[in-house]
């Protein structure tokens, strides 16, 4: 048994884990780590990074043509998908945001990890709408970057 | 208790319609049922046990418990949770066994309508049941209990999964619209009648075609349709299961569906602080989708020693700071005539609680996600063959390929053929409507029949489809048995 099965929460080496230089350019990560029947991720894709086996299969993202666009960020049903780029000490954390209020861009904001810990503080960058879910980019310390998977405000 | 600021569904401000409650005045609003509207007013308790006189509150929220049962100008045994909420009604709690009331019975005689098709329930599998039936040139008539069609979309705001041809990525809550959309363009071309707030009775003694009782509702007055039609498919749905614990039914234990019709549908707050029992898909999501309400998710326990549901939808829980703990169930609930809190318990690896590990939560909401059972009454009804299957979540029709029963012209479709997602509802729904309507010589169509059913095994293909997989292969089984078409 997995331990995200009793828990719920993904580690490192349940992940997908970019290189340094990927990050540095900007990557998706996906958290999806299980069979299930999905694949908007897939189409959403305009370099065709994202790719799956079958609907079934889990997607994996090739980093090498992955652009970091965000565009798959607010597409994924799960809402699994985060995008991060590290640039030095600071890193570039997008992430899907269905709550209220919705942050806006100069807003300080508090960054959660995979637990709902609060972990540090986070500047709100750029707010996007993709439909109803809003797709989040906030400025973290890089050391956190693979940690930060939420806002609180 | 009105919830005015979401995230995804945009909670206008409606009409105010006043009605009176016990002799007091009340206020609801346009789009309310009497129940919802109660509840956003502070009533919990709508009826009490036969028995033991215990306060009894809104649980299954769709019409399917007995729950919500009152008095309604004058009407006993109205289930007010579906009743549309009208200006000026009285409503009163019930007599334990309502009177007959003095009321007149005699109005119009009933009404004959023949169709090709009798749709059964305007879910996503009733829909696309409907659609599908219609647009190969058969004559359809779709009856639903509730006020509009689309089922439990209705309430479904989180987006879908599947695949994105078939709709992924898209809120339960448009699928709907779009559905709606649909079938509202063939009513104008008069190929689908629907009748809404009407409800299927009974089936009848026929020579020829399958005869039903409809009864549409309006303004608190009823018309019958006798129905005949060449075939019915029958869409029911499913309903909540109750859990035993001490304390289940009072005011305050929501089977989890309720509660994302409450807030979700009616905008009203169940509760403010909840506990959610159940990590299967339903729990989870209804878990998220009440923080998004503004609500307070204590924590998810889930007997089972893993989480059921899909990990993103645990995963966004989590993040959120909402704890599930898996092996563990609730043990009672504690208050005096509503919920104040419960005792949640540690299970060891027989499921068995494990001593002193009991833990007091206080809260004011308990939903139960603890699964779902096929709403069959109807076919079993009319005499289709039945079967316990524990994987497709109790009794359920058995039924073909093309989703045809053990009575000839009688299909079945969605959850009420073995508890399932509303993706694969959708397709079963396409096959059942265009089967009947081959069987009627409407179509020819065989090579789509194909299509869809190549679909709807893909989707159950990965290791989430293994129930609802095993399931059907063990209908078809028997179904081979048994099967003789008259």
């Amino acid at each position: 048994m997995r331990q995200y099965e009793k828990n719920g929460i993904l580690s490192a080496k349940d992940l997908q884990i970019p290189s340094e230089k990927h990050l540095q350019k900007g990557v998706a990560i996906l958290e999806c780590v299980q069979e299930i029947p999905c694949n908007p991720c897939v189409e959403s894709c305009p370099v065709h990074a994202i790719s799956m086996k079958d609907i079934n299969a889990p997607p994996v993202n090739d980093f090498e043509k992955c652009i970091g666009c965000t565009k798959c960020v607010g597409v994924c049903p799960g809402l699994a998908i985060f995008v991060v780029k590290v640039t030095g000490k600071k890193a570039l954390v997008t992430l899907p945001y269905e709550f209220v209020p919705v942050p806006h861009g100069g807003d300080t904001v508090k960054a959660l990890d995979r637990t709902g810990a609060v972990r540090c503080d986070a500047l709100v960058k750029k707010v996007i709408k993709q439909g109803k879910t809003m797709v989040i980019t906030i400025e973290i310390d890089s050391d956190l970057a693979m940690e930060i998977r939420n806002i609180r405000i | 208790m009105r919830i005015r600021s979401h995230p995804i569904i945009d909670f206008k401000k409606r009409k105010e319609l006043p009605f009176s409650f016990e002799k007091k005045k009340i206020v609801g609003e346009d789009g309310d049922t009497i129940a919802s509207a109660l509840h956003a007013a502070g009533v919990r308790t709508l009826t009490t046990s036969l028995k033991f006189d215990s306060p009894r509150g809104f649980f299954c929220g769709i019409g399917k418990c007995s729950s919500c049962l009152m008095r309604v100008n004058g009407i006993p045994n109205v289930r007010t949770c579906i009743a549309p909420l009208k200006e000026g009604i009285i409503v009163e709690m019930q007599e334990k066994l309502a009177s007959l009331p003095d009321a007149e019975f005699v109005g119009e005689s009933k009404k004959t309508l023949t169709v090709d098709v009798l749709v059964v329930g305007a879910g996503p599998a009733g829909l696309c049941a409907a659609l599908e039936s219609a647009t190969q040139g058969a004559s359809v008539l779709l009856v639903d209990e509730n006020q509009c069609v689309g089922g439990q979309l209705v309430k479904q705001t989180h987006k879908f999964f599947g695949s994105k041809q078939e709709r992924a990525g898209t809120r339960g809550i448009d699928i709907a619209k779009e559905l709606e959309i649909d079938v509202q363009k063939l009513q104008q071309e008069r190929k689908i009648q629907v009748m809404t707030d009407a409800t299927v009775i009974g089936y009848y003694e026929s020579e020829k075609k399958h005869r039903f009782g409809v009864v549409q509702r309006c303004e608190y007055e009823s018309t019958l349709y006798d129905v005949r039609a060449d075939a019915a498919i029958l869409a029911c749905g499913a309903m909540e299961n109750m859990l035993l614990f001490p304390g289940n039914d009072l005011p305050g234990v929501y089977g989890a569906g309720a509660v994302q019709t409450l807030m979700n549908v009616y905008g009203v707050k169940p509760g403010e602080r909840v506990l959610m029992v159940g990590a299967g898909n339903v729990g989870l999501i209804v878990s998220y989708q009440l923080l998004q309400a503004g609500i307070a998710v204590d924590r998810v326990v889930e007997a089972a020693p893993v989480i059921g549901g899909y990990n993103v939808h645990a995963a966004k829980l989590r993040r959120c700071g909402v704890p599930i703990q898996t092996s563990h169930s609730i043990k009672e609930v504690c208050g005096d005539k509503k919920v104040e809190g419960a005792v949640v318990v540690r299970l060891d690896e027989h499921w068995k609680p494990i001593k002193d590990s009991e833990e007091y939560i206080k809260c004011d909401t308990i939903c139960l996600a603890v699964g779902l059972t096929p709403s069959t009454r109807l076919l079993s009804q009319i005499g289709v063959q039945h079967e316990f299957i524990p994987e497709a979540g109790g009794y359920v029709a058995l039924h073909d390929e093309t989703m045809q029963t053990s009575v000839k012209g009688v299909y079945v479709a969605g959850d009420a053929s073995g508890i399932e997602e509303a993706s694969t509802a959708m397709i079963e729904g396409k096959i059942a409507g265009l089967a009947a309507a081959i069987q009627l010589g409407c179509s020819k169509n065989k090579k789509l029949l194909t299509h869809y059913r190549e679909e709807l095994s893909q989707l159950r293909a990965g290791p989430f489809g293994e129930k609802p997989r095993i399931a059907k292969q063990k209908i078809a089984k028997m179904e081979q048995k048994h099967h003789a078409p008259i």
